[in-house]
């Protein structure tokens, strides 16, 4: 499969489920598009029938704002219909509400509240170890939410038991909803901290889908302490006048710019 | 006078089930010696997780844990369990359903003299607003035997909250009528209904005996699951006795009296008195010193319960 194909589908769903909505937070959706598509595409031992198999693998999304990426990756790979996704979506008593939410199927654990998903994945990685299982454990993180003091209790115990099976993204787009990290709260050293903890760090620019790959796979070699992937990536990646914007976090597209993003999307496919 | 503190049933009972059942699990926070798990985390080290000084972390790796198949028991603090990860306790166990069982240890004013940062007079508030999430108050070690017992068969959350110390047993071993989420009619009586919770039953049931002396005849319901509480039970009293007087180690607001209050005022109106810790900080002392301050205690009981009839 060619997995830059398949992101830049998944980002005109994006767009369409946002636009059609008229809600979603379309910046970190975009951002964090490639990670998912290689894990769902590739990394991951999951699939919609599979969801109760005690080996699958196990994903947390813990900025789980970035959901509407999640919903058409896992509609896209048949978790569920992706009519009743764009019909629904956050409306009137949908399931399928504005963050991930366990009743649907794909979704491990519900998040929204930032500063969770980690410590829920060091659990899942724990047990498998104690089950002697050989399924690994991704989580993706904002970098605004590494502000969040949980998340360093998390950091502090995946080193301490030396969970292997664990691999954590940090999605480093540098824009959260005020403005840039380091203008709300410094965030620049997040390689340094996360190595200072016990981690095994790979920093890699985030929007290359065999950059991701490659760290993947070097995160599943790595032994004795988990890995993170510093993930530098563009928020709102893909869509010009999207790009680094702040204001752009949870901003809903006009008619023209949906139009406008859709071809753009369109052209970077012609061009692969 | 019996010695044996709840906490240490809990210990016991998970140390006999873990035996067989691989996938029960026990966390603490740094607080298996204050917790009654020492035996537990000897003789069980690949069932037992140290967390350290984390409680939110505590709770989050436990609804993993639970994600994955395991039986999680989460046992730390009440105070601290019930505040400091309560975000955890709402998205991470009671929203997310995951089968995690939240130990509050030393709860309500247990930790007496270290103040209120260490109390938990708050917990049938905080634990209990959260859908999904079932909140337990058993009264002494027979009880708290058979609700642990009970619970490890389901799968859902709960909150569980003991004392630190041992109480006076309200039961007798061999004969310990339990039903979950039903409360037990500790004596029956037609004049007055107390209902109470935690350790706090005793003192209902010595209230109630004096009261007898006196000609009052007093039923007295132990409503250890306060969440789901029993409502048929509380209607019933409601309409059989002429005043409920409910007594809890808890704050005034959003405690086990106020939801007996909620349930009387729309089903069964009758005089109700919430007899709780004040809606401000304690005074210093032991338990049974602070009991005695707020008459939460037998004689505070007695004295509420002739003055009010």
């Amino acid at each position: 499969m060619n997995l830059e194909a398949k992101a830049l589908d998944i980002r005109k769903d994006i767009i369409e489920l946002i636009y059609s909505a008229g809600c979603g937070h379309i910046g970190g959706d975009l951002s964090v598009t490639d990670i998912l598509v290689d894990l769902y595409y590739k990394q991951m031992n999951v699939a919609p029938d599979k969801m109760d198999d005690p080996n699958r693998d196990r994903f947390v999304l813990s900025k789980g704002h970035s959901v509407e990426a999640l919903y058409c990756v896992l509609a896209d790979r048949g978790f569920f219909d992706k009519k009743e996704l764009f019909d629904t979506y956050s409306k009137y008593l949908s399931k399928y509400i504005g963050h991930p939410n366990n009743k649907i199927n794909g979704v491990e654990m519900n998040t929204g509240s930032l500063g969770h998903g980690l410590s829920v994945a060091v659990g899942m990685a724990l047990a498998g170890k104690m089950d002697k299982r050989d399924y690994r454990v991704y989580a993706v993180m904002g970098d605004g939410e590494m502000a969040e003091g949980s998340n360093w209790e998390a950091v502090t115990a995946g080193a301490h038991y030396g969970l292997d099976n664990l691999t954590a993204f940090v999605d480093r787009n540098r824009l959260q909803i005020s403005g840039t990290t380091e203008e709300v709260m410094t965030a620049d050293d997040q390689e340094e901290r996360w190595a200072a903890f016990g981690w095994n760090v790979i920093s890699i620019p985030g929007n290359n889908m065999e950059a991701i790959d490659d760290a993947v796979e070097e995160a599943k070699k790595t032994k004795g302490k988990p890995t993170v992937i510093i993930a530098n990536t563009t928020k709102g990646c893909g869509v010009s006048f999207i790009e680094n914007k702040a204001a752009w976090h949870h901003k809903v597209p006009t008619e023209a710019e949906y139009q406008q993003a859709l071809k753009e999307l369109d052209e970077r496919r012609a061009q692969l | 006078m019996n010695k044996i503190a709840n906490k240490q049933v809990i210990n016991d009972v998970l140390l006999e089930e873990s035996a067989k059942d691989k996938d029960i699990i026990v966390l603490c926070s740094d607080s298996r010696g204050s917790a009654g798990m020492k035996s537990y985390a000897e003789q069980r080290p690949e069932q037992f997780v140290e967390v350290g000084i984390a409680e939110q972390n505590l709770v989050g790796i436990s609804a993993g844990l639970a994600a994955c198949g395991k039986k999680p028991f989460a046992v730390s603090p009440a105070s601290f369990l019930s505040t400091r990860s309560m975000e955890q306790a709402k998205v991470d166990v009671a929203y997310s359903n995951t089968n995690v069982k939240l130990i509050g240890i030393s709860g309500g004013v247990s930790y007496g003299a270290l103040g209120m940062t260490h109390h938990s007079a708050t917990d049938i508030a905080t634990m209990g607003s959260m859908p999904n999430m079932r909140v337990y108050l058993p009264s002494d070690r027979f009880q708290t035997e058979a609700l642990i017992r009970s619970v490890l068969k389901d799968e859902k959350p709960a909150y569980i909250r003991i004392g630190r110390n041992a109480v006076e047993d309200v039961y007798e071993e061999g004969n310990v009528p339990f039903e979950l989420d039903k409360a037990t009619l500790v004596k029956d009586g037609t004049d007055v209904t107390i209902i109470a919770c935690g350790e706090l039953v005793g003192d209902a049931k010595a209230a109630a005996e004096e009261l007898a002396g006196k000609g009052i005849s007093v039923r007295v319901l132990d409503m250890y699951c306060v969440k789901p509480i029993d409502k048929e039970a509380i209607i019933k009293a409601a309409k059989e006795t002429k005043l409920i007087v409910t007594v809890e180690e808890h704050t005034m607001y959003g405690g086990m009296g106020s939801m007996v209050a909620q349930i009387t005022a729309a089903n069964a109106p009758v005089k109700v008195i919430n007899l709780t810790l004040p809606d401000a900080p304690v005074v210093t002392g032991k338990s049974r010193e602070i009991f005695k301050y707020y008459g939460l205690d037998a004689e505070g009981i007695v004295k509420t319960v002739t003055e009010q009839l």
